[in-house]
């Protein structure tokens, strides 16, 4: 579509110049009330950053102590990496539990079914602290014939250390929360799709991961960002295996020697902060892989060449054709 | 697929006998016969709920069969003979049966995240396993004999509704199929664009490729099909040569559908 640019002449079919025609300029619609509001939120925004500098409680000058302590940094690195780790898990999982829950083997949807039933329905919590004691509960894992001779064996407790165990138990308790946002988006997808793809003669298990899944990733992504920012903050609850070198734990650690709770506070958040953010910006770009051809279509671009082609073969002849019908 | 050179095969491609289907407690075909010669064109037309889109999804496996027996090419579909019983075919074995069949949609259902081309050589790629390079090249080719050379890089949302029903018709053609079920291919477009996907059909028919076509353009019945089949209620009507039929309808319930649809 071209907008006619108001300083140059407009043109009729024949080419002639046509007088321009006189622009509307209408007096848009007022909002008072936007800037009442705007101003009230200015004056609270000015009191708040008022007490942020005059409060000597918060302690800045601790803030900028330990805001890039080598405990911290490592704490960062650690919540990281097990929010990532456990993501990888639960995303994996899912994606297997939910393309489970839709296959035609009843054994598999029954598995599934019980699998989110069980996760879902019993708190992380609970789940870390039984992962942090399964050395207790099993001490060795032998592999063997059941009642018969065994093969080999390990020691639990060098299988299943607190990294492991923080993982597990985080990684598996989301599954079962990813599980059915991914079935969602599975269900969200035309069923022509399915049709148009077995008829093409696909099997199942392709046609799940190349046609069914990708569009669903449009519906699956937005809310599984949101897990993964949740999972960020409940990194901080794998202190019951006991994992003790996430975020939380570094500054809950410093704030408990020094006395002084609330400037250390002030830097976790900080570094939440910063981490969602970096993880909002990937989200961005994963929500646009998936929402091409959909989304924010441009106008694809047409090689001149093949037009020129295309003019010179039986395009008219095929039309004139289709007229006669 | 296996062949048999005896002279009645090589003649006829898709027999259809005394197929019926129930959805539950709903008899929707009740012993339909029909025949289809390699290289011919049969229309199929009939009112709304007549079953003939259910007939086409039996042939192309989508629905299952109540009874009777559906053959392309002297192989039954969906099932197998042995010793006296008819056994389930296992999805590896329906897969394979499919893509002797292409089909095209009322509905286009292209693949939304692919391009046109991306479209097409999906099948040949990930089914065939054919090369990127070769199933491209055919892809294109089969692009251009579609009208649409210019659009290979263009994702469905940019594509009139001709244009994708065009695209999809190539991709159908793609995976080289023996036989092409159309149902109502044209009914979703606009009046104007119904013709480009006609003369694709028709250029298709004189190549000859064997294809039913369910729709309710009797002109394209009339010059392009070599028999029309009248459905109603789940039962063929009346089957013969379309410009007798359409010209000398020798059924009421015949005479009056056409009345509606000319
Ligand atoms: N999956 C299904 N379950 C139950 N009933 C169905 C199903 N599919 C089709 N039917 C019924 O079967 C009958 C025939 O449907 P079909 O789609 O074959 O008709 P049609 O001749 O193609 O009609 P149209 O011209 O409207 O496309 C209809 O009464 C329909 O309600
Ligand atoms: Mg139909």
């Amino acid at each position: 579509m071209s907008i006619q640019a108001p300083d140059l002449p407009a043109t009729d079919r024949s080419g002639h110049a046509a007088p321009a025609p006189e622009l509307i300029n209408a007096v848009p619609v007022r909002h008072p009330g936007r800037w009442v509001g705007a101003a009230i939120i200015f004056l609270f925004l000015a009191q708040l950053c008022q007490s942020l500098v005059t409060n000597p409680n918060f302690r800045w000058d601790i803030v900028g102590t330990y805001i890039m302590d080598v405990l911290v940094i490592q704490g960062i690195g650690w919540t990281l990496l097990l929010t990532v780790l456990s993501m990888v898990l639960a995303v994996s999982l899912a994606i297997l539990l939910a393309f489970m829950r839709q296959s035609d083997n009843p054994l598999f949807r029954c598995v599934s079914w019980f699998w989110v039933w069980f996760f879902r329905g019993t708190p992380v919590y609970t789940q870390l602290v039984l992962w942090g004691l399964v050395s207790v509960l099993y001490p060795k894992v032998s592999v063997g014939v059941p009642f018969g001779p065994e093969l080999f064996h390990f020691s639990t407790q060098d299988l299943v250390t607190a990294g492991v165990a923080a993982v597990l138990g985080l990684g598996l308790n989301e599954s079962a929360y990813l599980a059915e946002i991914f079935r969602a988006g599975l269900k969200s997808v035309d069923g022509g799709q399915m049709e148009a793809a077995e008829a093409l003669g696909m099997r199942k298990s392709k046609i799940m991961w190349r046609i069914i899944l990708p569009q669903a990733m449009r519906v699956i992504v937005p809310p599984t960002g949101n897990e993964t920012i949740g999972m960020l903050k409940t990194t901080s609850l794998v202190l019951a295996v006991p994992f003790t070198l996430d975020l939380t734990f570094a500054t809950n650690g410093i704030a408990n020697r020094t006395y002084l709770p609330i400037p250390l506070l002030i830097v976790a958040a900080f570094w939440y902060l910063v981490i969602t953010s970096l993880l909002m910006v990937g989200q961005f770009y994963i929500e646009r892989h998936f929402g091409k051809g959909v989304d924010n279509l441009v106008q694809a671009p047409v090689k001149a060449s093949q037009t020129a082609a295309r003019a010179a073969k039986g395009a008219h002849a095929r039309k004139e054709e289709g007229e006669g019908l | 697929m296996t062949l048999t050179h005896d002279v009645r095969t090589k003649e006829t491609l898709v027999r259809i006998e005394g197929v019926h289907k129930y959805f539950g407690e709903h008899h929707v075909l009740r012993g339909i016969d029909m025949n289809v010669k390699e290289g011919e064109v049969s229309v199929i037309i009939g009112p709304s709920g007549s079953g003939k889109s259910t007939l086409l999804r039996c042939v192309n496996l989508m629905e299952s069969i109540s009874a009777g027996r559906i053959y392309v090419r002297d192989e039954l579909i969906g099932y197998r003979e042995a010793g006296g019983r008819l056994h389930d075919l296992s999805s590896r074995e329906i897969a394979a049966q499919r893509r002797e069949i292409g089909i095209v949609f009322q509905r286009f259902n292209l693949f939304p995240h692919k391009t046109a081309v991306q479209n097409i050589i999906e099948a040949p790629t990930q089914v065939k396993k054919q090369s990127k390079p070769a199933a491209r090249a055919k892809a294109l080719e089969l692009l251009d004999r579609v009208g649409l050379a210019d659009r290979a890089g263009h994702y469905p949302a940019q594509l009139s509704g001709g244009q994708q029903q065009r695209v999809a018709i190539a991709r159908a053609l793609a995976m080289e199929p023996e036989l092409m079920l159309f149902d109502e291919p044209t009914s979703a477009l606009d009046p104007e664009l119904v013709g480009d996907v006609l003369s694709v059909m028709k250029d298709l028919a004189k190549s000859g490729m064997t294809m039913i076509v369910v729709t309710h353009e009797i002109g394209f019945a009339r010059e392009v099909g070599d028999t029309l089949t009248f459905m109603d209620g789940g039962v063929v009507v009346e089957s013969g040569n379309p410009r007798e039929i359409i010209g000398n309808p020798q059924h009421a319930r015949t005479q009056e559908f056409l009345s509606k649809v000319l």
